[in-house]
């Protein structure tokens, strides 16, 4: 592992190559896209991805701000998350690539990669593509250099402060404020509890329609924070297609499925051989294991809960060792 | 015409399972289990892990008449998964109730002191803040279930073997 990089590159090319897209570079990594597929190089290789694969993996590392522990935008390409810094890797998580000695990582403060991270997505982005949406909901990535689209790129990242809906916390969906029913939940009820507040008790007796709220979230496989119980956090997100990363864990996480069904492919996380397949029905819970990564397919639009622990401790005592891999032992 | 999609939710009346295939590894490091199948056979509120972090879990909680008072040591969340609550809310007049090394909450004896604070009634889907400081009550007139976040307490029960899967699905 070389050192950590903090000096801000000149951010990409000032002139866009034939197809229209600028160049960018990071450390020894290059980054170059066509009409079809964006170009990775480092010093002992070169990789090709679907561009709007690659902006869907770019667009979830962005906003989750490199999210905990591996973001592997493919096999091969990806980050992993030291919370301050940022590795930027290639062939670091395949075996293949390790034993041909073809692998790469570089360690970016998160300031300078995140900064190049946006740059890219925002040149490569064309006007029609949303990389947050569905593939049956937004336009084509492919093709020459066509605008932007800034707005759907930089979305308001939803993080509740104790829980939403409550006073001073992050608002409820509705139709007047953008959020209308998805097209997948047009038959969840939009119905509220009955609150019923004596004078005074206003600000803490508070209660939301979650499923309705989840209904009418307009982006796909993106964990919001819905309630906060000290470091345990509430992250539901609505899935549809494919989960754009395989995320590799960096501690246990958990899966709640509230709604429909997700089909989830679970490797290891460190060469990527084949471990188990998990089938989420409603009501299913199943735990990640710290050592493993995954990758989820939802065949309709589905709710999922993640269930995250936020200690800031846990990456240590899991690389350790002092930590099992599994949640409980049974 | 347009598709009409059907979004299905689980219950205790009807849900189904999905489970583990094994291709290399052990099912039990999923601990994968099913909220409804968990509330099915168990006691009205029982508090039954079905996930654990370190010192955090959710419990499957079936609601069914009426619960004894509990106050939590930080705020806590409850979700109905299935059916209606109402969810009574008394501020509690000595907070001192509730020990200072607390997770959790502690079962109360009786009803606690203190003002009345509101009553929510909640359908499935419905989350609502269960606030530190103040006591709360279930009541249910059918049964039904809660998702509750939280950590772990002296009253939560952890019976992995009972409720999860343990071997590969085929």
């Amino acid at each position: 592992m070389s050192q950590t990089t903090a000096t801000l590159p000149e951010i990409g090319s000032i002139e866009p190559n034939q197809h229209g897209y600028r160049t960018f570079t990071l450390g020894s990594f290059g980054f170059s896209r066509d009409e079809y597929f964006a170009h990775v190089v480092w010093p002992k290789g070169r990789h090709m991805l679907p561009v709007d694969a690659f902006l869907r993996a770019l667009q979830r590392d962005i906003a989750w701000g490199f999210f905990y522990g591996i973001v592997n935008f493919d096999a091969v390409v990806g980050t992993v998350n030291h919370y301050g810094s940022v590795d930027l890797f290639a062939g670091r998580f395949n075996a293949h690539y390790r034993k041909a000695g073809v692998d790469h990582s570089e360690r970016f403060t998160t300031p300078l990669i995140q900064r190049v991270f946006e740059a890219i997505l925002d040149d490569w982005t064309n006007a029609g593509f949303d990389p947050f949406a569905s593939p049956a909901e937004t336009g084509l990535a492919f093709g020459p250099k066509n605008g932007s689209n800034k707005e759907a790129i930089t979305r308001h990242r939803v993080t509740a402060k104790r829980m939403i809906g409550a006073p001073g916390d992050e608002p409820l969906r509705t139709d007047d404020n953008g959020f209308p029913v998805n097209r997948h939940f047009r038959d969840v009820p939009q119905d509220t509890p009955e609150v019923r507040a004596e004078p005074g008790f206003e600000d803490e007796v508070v209660s939301f329609n979650l499923f309705a709220y989840l209904s009418r979230s307009d982006v796909t496989w993106n964990p919001s924070i819905v309630s906060v119980c000290n470091a345990s956090l509430y992250c539901p997100t609505t899935e549809e297609y494919i989960l754009p990363v395989i995320h590799g864990n960096d501690r246990v996480e958990w899966f709640v499925q509230l709604s429909d069904e997700i089909h989830w492919e679970v490797e290891d996380r460190d060469t990527g051989a084949v471990r188990a397949r998990v089938t989420m029905k409603a009501g299913d819970v199943a735990a990640m294991p710290a050592d493993i990564r995954h990758r989820g397919f939802s065949p309709k639009r589905s709710m999922l809960l993640v269930w995250e622990n936020a200690s800031p401790e846990l990456p240590a005592l899991y690389a350790s060792g002092k930590m099992p891999p599994t949640p409980v032992q049974f | 015409m347009a598709q009409q999609h059907r979004t299905r939710f689980g219950s205790l009346a009807h849900y189904e399972k999905g489970g583990v295939e094994v291709i290399n590894d052990d099912a039990r490091n999923y601990v994968f289990s099913n909220i409804f199948e968990v509330a099915s056979k168990s006691k009205p509120y029982e508090k039954v892990a079905v996930g654990k972090n370190i010192e955090y879990v959710i419990e499957a909680i079936r609601t069914e008449g009426t619960s004894g008072w509990r106050a939590p040591a930080q705020d806590e969340f409850a979700l109905v998964m299935d059916g209606e609550v109402e969810i009574r809310l008394l501020k509690l007049e000595n907070p001192g109730v509730v020990p200072a090394a607390t997770r959790g909450s502690v079962g109360l004896a009786g009803t606690p002191a203190g003002r009345t604070m509101g009553v929510v009634r909640a359908r499935r889907g419905h989350m609502t803040l269960l606030p530190v400081g103040a006591a709360y009550q279930f009541h249910a007139a059918q049964p039904g279930v809660l998702l509750l976040q939280t950590l772990a307490g002296a009253d939560t029960v952890e019976r992995w073997a009972d409720i999860c899967q343990t071997t590969s699905r085929r």
